[in-house]
């Protein structure tokens, strides 16, 4: 750990309702689903039917583009139901759990091999966790990254603390890690926090460049780490994944079982006693956080409140989210609230002062503060994007489909995550995100 | 607040599709959303959102613009009395002022208010805030004796061919009160130049030399010695809301200190003026040419305009680059204009329209040289 790379931009929003560090005992619900919608255009093409019995690790469903790469359950049970939506989209895959999970067994490699690892990763259906920049889909299995990049904590408003929820899973990180290393040519990061006591197991990983970041959200995304590691040009492939997901695959290569148990921080200023609680990858939210609310108008939130989906009170757990945010909806009038605001709320501006510079952790609701309107401001998306990309003109150039563009102003560099604190602290509400994705699926089809 | 809600509630299914006064749609969205707070919640992308947004930050603007409006109208009552040798007390400096000026707020207001809302009705859009700063900026840059029927016609002009034709609030090229302006200055020079800075004296109850402004004087030639405090402090004749250099310091302070106005185009303009002053200074040659450079920024409407106007987010340049550029070249612009082209004696008027045309071009060069920079990394 030589230099501390220092974000100076950014945010952080600190939300009532921080996951303690503790853990609630292993909670078990008899329902799961693995939800396609979890990944980005992602097609799938069911393997399984309902009323089929399932062990866990056994293919629910392949991505139809490309069918090596399978989508395994989380438990075993029965395929009790194939949700679809609009145009028969497949939803949901919910499974009824067994009370003990029998697990199918893999054959881990003797040698780590690019070739044997993505086989035993695509077999099990972790290669699903595979991230692939640009564009932030599933990594494509015949391509070589130029590096890999593990962010190992989390800056965003309720993130998990990777220390406590990955404490004890030293030895199946450090496994997952040299199975990386074998998947690429150029150097595994691992990405981690300055400013805090990193574990050594993120600190003192052996084999992997470490580097350490100093700075406000989103300093801890890794589009943003990349950005300032070694940045994404025209052509290049990087892969990221989370720490957990390392975890995940370092279990399977150390035991030969998919074992896809996790901790999940529930969180938020609605929830009564914030804390992690150990469960498994597509989990229904019922069961995780049953008694625990306080409020019968709240927000169920897979992931953090910048980018995670609203999944309702009897909706799963997203498939790559360690944490429930759990925040009350904002479906309230407010009497002249854009001049005289009836509570705090976090911003960055100035023109709020009581509640730019109160010292305290906020409850946010889900009320956006205003309507959306043209756009106005300019220098705002500047002072939350730590990178030299200029988000309000590479957003013009989606608009305008201007592929040329898009690339010349680094669409290959970002997706959506890293304009979320964009989207936020924008005047006009524009929805940063949703613009984005329109260009970068633009551009993963064009280019 | 229940009542008002309640009455809200009730009236509204007629002005939603279907109802019998859908055709007044965003009059009344306009008013409802002004009195409340929506209780929309966030359907995509990021479920909480900053506390700020269009209304309040128009409404910061206006604000900051109270300090100039309020000095406007006693300076006009003040001017008006001491030209007639009347020693007038601050309450009757400000009733004057007030009926002067009030008059002017209002129908700006009403024109431009007007006519935005009825382009957003025709269009089906909600309607945008932008139209409360003009309104109110268009009243502090015209003489306090203009015909009510001029501002209606410039405020008209300004947002119809200033901002409606290129789409509404955030499309502008040029800043709205200012095409206003421009709009007065050109169709009605004779309205608009010469000894009209004091009121009163069109109606003949004033002496015409009193209203002299130093940059008149400077414009036709004369040897002027600027009275640096009066000057400052705005105790001379000018258009309504742009003599204190000290109250737009106050509105700076505003906008600055709020995040609102950006104070990289108000350093760049004042940087740009000083130093294009100083340099005339060192050539010498003439009384403009010798004017101090710094008393550039306390004459005429620079620090208004360098405040209020240049600082516009939509017409200025967007990018943080871009914005050092822009304002150093209004600086420039305004001194230059002032000292070369004696037959407009505003500059910065002119030189923030340019550089409102300009600003795109400045832009493009700094997103030029950042995709020079991204490029230039797969070269190393």
């Amino acid at each position: 750990m030589s230099k501390v790379i220092k974000i100076k931009k950014g945010k952080d929003i600190s939300l009532v309702g921080a996951a303690a560090k503790n853990t609630a005992p292993k909670t078990l619900s008899s329902s799961f689903a693995i939800k396609p919608t979890d990944f980005k255009n992602l097609v799938p093409k069911m393997v399984v039917k309902a009323g089929e019995e399932v062990k866990a690790g056994d293919v629910l469903f392949q991505d139809k583009a490309n069918p090596a790469v399978k989508f395994t359950s989380p438990v075993s049970g029965e395929v009790a139901e194939v949700v679809r939506g609009e145009r028969r989209a497949i939803q949901e895959v919910r499974i009824l759990a067994d009370s003990e999970i029998k697990y199918k067994s893999f054959s881990a490699p003797s040698t780590m091999t690019a070739e044997s690892i993505k086989e035993i990763l695509l077999e099990s259906g972790l290669w699903a966790y595979v991230v692939q920049r640009p564009f932030g889909t599933i990594a494509d299995p015949s391509a070589t990254p130029k590096a890999i990049h593990v962010s190992c904590f989390d800056s965003a408003p309720l993130g998990v603390d990777y220390n406590h929820s990955l404490s004890g899973d030293a030895d199946a990180f450090a496994k997952g890690l040299e199975a990386l290393n074998s998947l690429t040519a150029g150097e595994v990061h691992v990405n981690v926090n300055a400013k805090s006591d990193n574990a050594a197991m993120f600190a003192q990983a052996k084999g992997v460049q470490v580097n350490s970041f100093s700075g406000s959200h989103p300093a801890g995304l890794v589009g943003v780490q990349i950005h300032h590691v070694d940045p994404i040009n025209k052509g290049d492939v990087v892969w990221t994944l989370s720490p957990q997901h390392v975890v995940f695959i370092g279990r399977l290569l150390s035991t030969g079982t998919l074992d896809l148990t996790q901790k999940v921080a529930i969180a938020g200023s609605d929830v009564k006693t914030p804390q992690y609680v150990e469960t498994i990858v597509g989990v229904n939210v019922e069961a995780i956080t049953n008694e625990n609310v306080s409020n019968n108008n709240a927000r169920y939130i897979s992931g953090n409140v910048l980018t995670g989906s609203n999944i309702g009170s009897t909706g799963y757990l997203g498939f790559f989210d360690h944490l429930v945010s759990i925040i009350p909806e904002g479906d309230e009038y407010e009497f002249m609230g854009w001049l005289f605001p009836s509570y705090p709320r976090p911003t960055i501006s100035n023109s709020l002062p009581i509640s730019k510079f109160l010292k305290k952790n906020f409850v946010a609701n889900t009320n956006p503060h205003g309507e959306e309107r043209a756009f106005v401001m300019t220098g705002e998306y500047e002072k939350v994007l730590p990178m030299d990309v200029m988000p309000v003109q590479l957003l013009k150039s989606i608009l305008a489909q201007d592929l040329e563009a898009m690339e010349n102003l680094g669409i290959y560099e970002v997706i959506e995550e890293d304009l979320a604190l964009c989207e936020f602290v924008c005047t006009s509400k524009i929805e940063v995100q949703q613009i984005l994705s329109g260009g970068l699926d633009l551009m993963a089809e064009e280019g | 607040m229940k009542f008002l809600r309640n009455t809200l509630d009730k009236i509204k299914p007629n002005f939603e599709k279907g109802g019998k006064l859908h055709f007044l749609h965003s009059t009344f969205d306009a008013i409802e959303t002004f009195m409340f707070v929506p209780n929309h919640t966030t359907k995509r992308g990021a479920h909480i959102r900053d506390g700020i947004d269009l209304k309040r930050t128009m409404f910061t603007v206006v604000i900051a613009l109270v300090p100039a409006l309020l000095f406007g109208m006693w300076n006009v009552g003040e001017l008006h009395y001491a030209a007639q040798n009347i020693d007038s007390t601050l309450i009757q400096n400000l009733l004057y002022g007030a009926m002067k000026v009030v008059p002017i707020i209002a129908v700006s207001y009403l024109t431009g208010l007007g006519i935005e809302f009825a382009f957003c009705q025709v269009n089906g859009h909600p309607v945008n805030e932008g139209f409360l700063v003009s309104g109110m900026l268009i009243p502090l840059i015209v003489p306090a004796d203009i015909p009510l029927w001029m501002v209606i016609v410039a405020t008209a002009f300004a947002v119809i061919i200033g901002k409606e034709v290129f789409g509404g609030t955030g499309m502008n090229i040029l800043n709205p009160a200012l095409t206003a302006r421009v709009f007065l200055y050109i169709a009605y020079p004779v309205e608009m130049a010469g000894d009209i800075w004091v009121s009163g004296i069109k109606e003949g109850i004033v002496d015409a030399s009193s209203g002299a402004t130093y940059l008149g004087d400077l414009g036709v030639g004369k040897v002027v010695n600027v009275d640096v405090y009066n000057a400052f402090m705005g105790f001379m004749p000018g258009s309504i809301g742009e003599t204190s250099t000290l109250m737009c310091l106050i509105g700076a302070v505003i906008l600055i200190a709020s995040g609102i106005g950006s104070w990289r185009i108000m350093l760049a303009t004042v940087i740009g003026a000083l130093g294009m002053g100083l340099i005339l200074n060192a050539v010498g040659g003439n009384p403009y040419y010798d004017l101090p450079a710094y008393q550039h920024l306390i004459i005429g409407g620079f620090a208004f305009g360098a405040v209020f106007m240049a600082t516009d987010p939509v017409s200025a340049a967007h990018t943080q680059r871009g914005k050092w550029i822009y304002g150093i070249l209004i600086g420039v612009l305004t001194v230059l204009i002032r000292v070369f082209n004696p037959a407009y004696p505003e500059g910065i008027m002119f030189a923030i329209l340019f550089m409102n045309v300009m600003a795109p071009l400045v832009d493009n060069y700094v997103v030029k040289a950042n995709i020079k920079r991204r490029l230039n990394r797969v070269k190393a």
